[in-house]
């Protein structure tokens, strides 16, 4: 029975029929397609693009050297030194981030004790060498200051669920 | 013997132990913060609760004496309520400060809020602040985070013998201050580091430079000094970051000196990186293989009578081998290692050793300090004996300067030829020794670097026999302050006339070439005349008349054998690489014996350990045979001379550290401040 039922549906041709109307169908709903760069789509609160180091109001760096990014690092791509600031405070003397070793995955954000590291929603930062992705703590609190608006809004969307 | 029940298992433990370290025993660990094994028992943290049948309340286990049917659960759901009530009142004042805070990850209230806390706090009040207290350049203080367990405030009497810590207000206003602002007056303070829980003491050092969890540990030994402490590098990349004692009861228990520990800044500073060739008067950088030319142009058709080393304090066994078989491949059988010319006498071990042990200190009843500046030479064994002198009225009698000890002591005078007295029985002190049933004599190099050391040597050799030694015990002890000296005595580095001889011949010219192996403590301005070579780690004072100096590793970067004061052979391990261009001294040392045309027989360290005859196995303690020592003589009455006030600057690493050059500017001022003339 099976078998006729098969050969009637090939001879009616309608696995092909379904097809074109289904595009036939798209074809006159709206473009799902943007013109990047000059259209953009959304981003969740929680995107994980590239890191930043923020500073509280005040302009102090919140970062406190407490390494903990650095330790749940998967990739191991941060690197941080620290000694005693002059004003006796734990500060870090050397924040790198090997953003060619990173995998996104948000761990040193989840980890930071006082919102210092983030992943701002910028994943717009291509490179032509591979010099360029090793940042260090100037360029991440530059990020940090470029971004914050944006980074400060995302925390506080996603705050009502942590 | 009581016989106890915990946890529904039958423990029988000493008399006197308390129901913690039965529960211990029978293999149930209770948290605690304030009990520590080496301290006496203060019950104030109130961790250690535990149930107790037949009691109304959960009693503090560390306090309570174990008893016969005594029926104790650890595991109940009382227990854990109480726990949780003690976490939460540590942690109402506690501030949770763990990211900025240097105990962080290896810190006992961390752990044991996260096993027996609960997971929130009901206190919503302001926590008190607290004020730092300056503790001078090693300890960093944050006294809000304290917990008060008054663990360093038992240390410092008990253990490092200066009362300057304790306690003061009441309740929830109580801290813990030095009464004295500043430095701790003890070469043993850096260990309430160790001993506090929490994060309130840490190191000043190593604040904030690393977290606990980058760190790898290399076990090693200590050159400070020759007591051979067991220690811990702890390494983050190519750097020693900080050192921490590991525990052994026969060497150290658990303690190390403020030298030991935080002398370790010195091992990049100041060191040799690389050879030198001195040219015109002036050190030129030069490769290894010019600095050996220069070495075998100088040396070569020199007779063996004309080259003679010297051995520094902190060489290990393998490269005075090395060294003394390249001289002795070039005819040449001076080389000493009593760079202080002690009057050791290499033939006989019983007489350069010490024979009764540090630990013997737990059980002897009598002990003799004869010229020995313990305080300053050896912290450890200071430390050993004042809890002896303090926990069971261990009675020491000294010979000698006792201006710095900190325990009671029979001050027998300063007067040498008292010792000549002692053996006809009727001196207080002889009385002493014929009365106790395991006396030391433990004799300094006070007494011996003197010039009738061998004669006060001999004449306690004898009243050692006399008195002291019996079948099971031999009371004879010689405390050395150079941690290369006993493995140098082993190997028989000693010459007729000693260091002094060496010098006076190359004043004369009568010697072409000395090679110094770390030897710093000596007049090297009399080594102007002779081609020096100097193979060292530090621009320290040997450098300063070198012809060619060759850059060795530093004890952190080698593995080398070293004999403590007991004879007992121990080993460093490598935990990094050496600076710059540093090699191993024994690898230098064989490198150019082959430029010398006179290649030693070893390509590795294991081929040259096995041609060291070693006096034991690595890590105990081997006996002696008693024989006959020193040369009987006159004995001077010129008093012994005192501590030089040198500790934290004795050796080449100490003196270029910063922390140690710290601690000789703060004592200095404290000093200056006491006799009024300061400001």
């Amino acid at each position: 029975m099976s078998v006729i039922v098969q050969a009637a549906k090939s001879l009616i041709l309608k696995e092909f029929l379904a097809a074109f109307w289904l595009t036939t169908k798209y074809f006159f709903r709206p473009k799902v397609t943007i013109n990047y760069p000059y259209e953009k789509g959304p981003l969740s609160p929680r995107f994980r693009g590239e890191h930043a180091l923020r500073r509280y109001p005040n302009g102090e760096e919140r970062c406190i050297a407490c390494k903990l990014c650095e330790a749940i690092c998967p990739a191991q791509a941060i690197t941080i030194e620290a000694e005693p600031r002059d004003d006796g405070s734990r500060r870090t003397t050397r924040y790198d981030i090997d953003m060619t070793k990173c995998i996104y995955c948000g761990f040193c954000q989840e980890a930071c004790p006082v919102d210092a590291i983030v992943e701002g929603p910028n994943f717009e930062f291509a490179a032509e060498t591979r010099e360029e992705l090793m940042y260090d703590k100037n360029k991440l609190l530059a990020n940090g200051e470029r971004w914050e608006r944006e980074i400060a809004a995302n925390i506080a969307a996603d705050a009502p669920y942590r | 013997m009581p016989t106890l029940k915990i946890d529904g298992k039958d423990i029988t433990v000493e008399a006197g132990k308390t129901v913690l370290q039965a529960c211990e025993e029978a293999g149930i660990s209770v948290p605690r913060f304030c009990y520590h094994e080496r301290l006496s028992i203060a019950g104030n943290c109130r961790m250690c609760l535990v149930e107790m049948e037949r009691s109304p309340k959960p009693i503090a286990s560390c306090a309570m004496p174990a008893g016969e049917g005594m029926v104790i659960h650890t595991n109940t759901e009382t227990v854990k309520k109480a726990r949780e009530g003690v976490m939460e009142f540590l942690l109402i004042n506690h501030p949770l400060d763990c990211p900025i805070c240097d105990q962080g990850g290896e810190c006992d209230l961390q752990d044991q809020a996260v096993s027996f806390g609960r997971s929130r706090n009901r206190y919503d009040e302001n926590k008190r602040a607290v004020t730092d207290k300056n503790m001078g350049p090693l300890i960093d203080t944050t006294m809000t985070r304290c917990i008060h367990c008054m663990r360093c405030v038992r240390f410092s009497s008990e253990l490092a013998g200066v009362d300057d810590m304790g306690a003061l207000y009441r309740g929830e206003n109580s801290q813990i201050v030095t009464y004295l602002d500043g430095l701790l007056d003890s070469e043993m303070s850096g260990n309430v580091i160790d001993l506090c829980p929490v994060g309130a003491l840490t190191s000043k050092p190593y604040s904030f430079t690393a977290r606990s969890w980058e760190l790898t540990h290399h076990t090693s030994i200590d050159v400070m000094d020759a007591v051979g402490s067991n220690i811990s590098v702890d390494v983050r990349g190519n750097t020693v970051m900080r050192i921490n004692p590991v525990i052994n009861d026969d060497v150290n228990e658990e303690w190390i000196s403020d030298k030991t520990r935080f002398a370790y800044d010195g091992l990049t500073k100041r060191r040799l990186d690389r050879p030198y060739i001195k040219k015109k008067g002036k050190f030129v950088e030069a490769s290894w293989s010019d600095a050996f030319v220069a070495i075998q142009r100088h040396l070569r058709g020199l007779k063996g009578s004309e080259i003679a080393a010297i051995v520094g304090d902190q060489a290990d066994m393998e490269s005075m081998k090395a060294l003394k078989d390249l001289l002795a491949k070039r005819r040449s059988n001076r080389v000493e290692c009593r760079q202080d010319s002690a009057a050791h006498d290499a033939a006989n071990r019983a007489g350069y050793i010490m024979n009764s042990m540090i630990k013997g200190l737990d059980e002897a009843d009598y002990v003799l300090l004869v010229g020995a500046n313990i305080r300053c030479d050896a912290p450890v064994i200071n430390t050993r004996i004042l809890k002896n002198v303090k926990g069971r009225g261990l009675s020491v009698g000294v010979i000698g300067d006792t201006s710095e000890l900190n325990f009671r002591v029979e001050d027998h005078g300063n007067d040498p030829s008292i010792i000549t007295k002692l053996s006809n029985g009727r001196h207080a002190i002889s009385k002493k020794l014929k009365a106790a049933k395991k006396p030391m004599i433990i004799v300094g190099d006070a007494a011996l670097c003197r010039s009738d050391g061998a004669a006060i040597l001999a004449e306690l050799s004898r009243l050692a026999e006399q008195y002291c030694n019996t079948e099971d015990w031999n009371g004879f002890n010689v405390l050395h302050t150079a941690a290369s000296r006993v493995g140098g005595l082993d190997l028989g580095l000693t010459t007729e006339g000693g260091v002094e001889s060496i010098l006076v011949d190359a004043e004369a010219g009568d010697l072409k070439a000395v090679i110094l192996l770390g030897a710093d403590e000596i007049d090297t301005s009399r080594l102007a005349k002779t081609f020096t070579v100097y193979l060292g780690t530090h621009g320290d004072a040997g450098v300063s008349r070198a012809n060619v100096i060759l850059p060795a590793a530093a004890y952190t970067e080698k593995s080398g054998t070293y004999a403590n004061t007991e004879g007992r052979l121990q080993r460093t391990e490598r935990a990094v690489p050496p600076l710059g261009d540093a090699r191993e001294d024994w690898a230098i040392l064989r490198a150019l014996s082959d430029k010398l045309n006179v290649t030693l027989p070893y390509n590795n360290l294991s081929e040259l350990r096995a041609s060291i005859d070693f006096a034991g196995d690595l890590g105990v303690f081997t006996k002696a045979e008693w024989g006959d020592f020193g040369k009987s003589g006159d004995i001077d009455s010129t008093s012994f001379v005192g501590p030089d006030g040198r500790f934290y600057q004795s050796n080449p690493i100490a003196r270029a550290s910063e922390t140690m050059a710290e601690c000789v500017a703060v004592r200095c001022d404290t000093q200056q401040e006491a006799t009024g003339t300061n400001g």
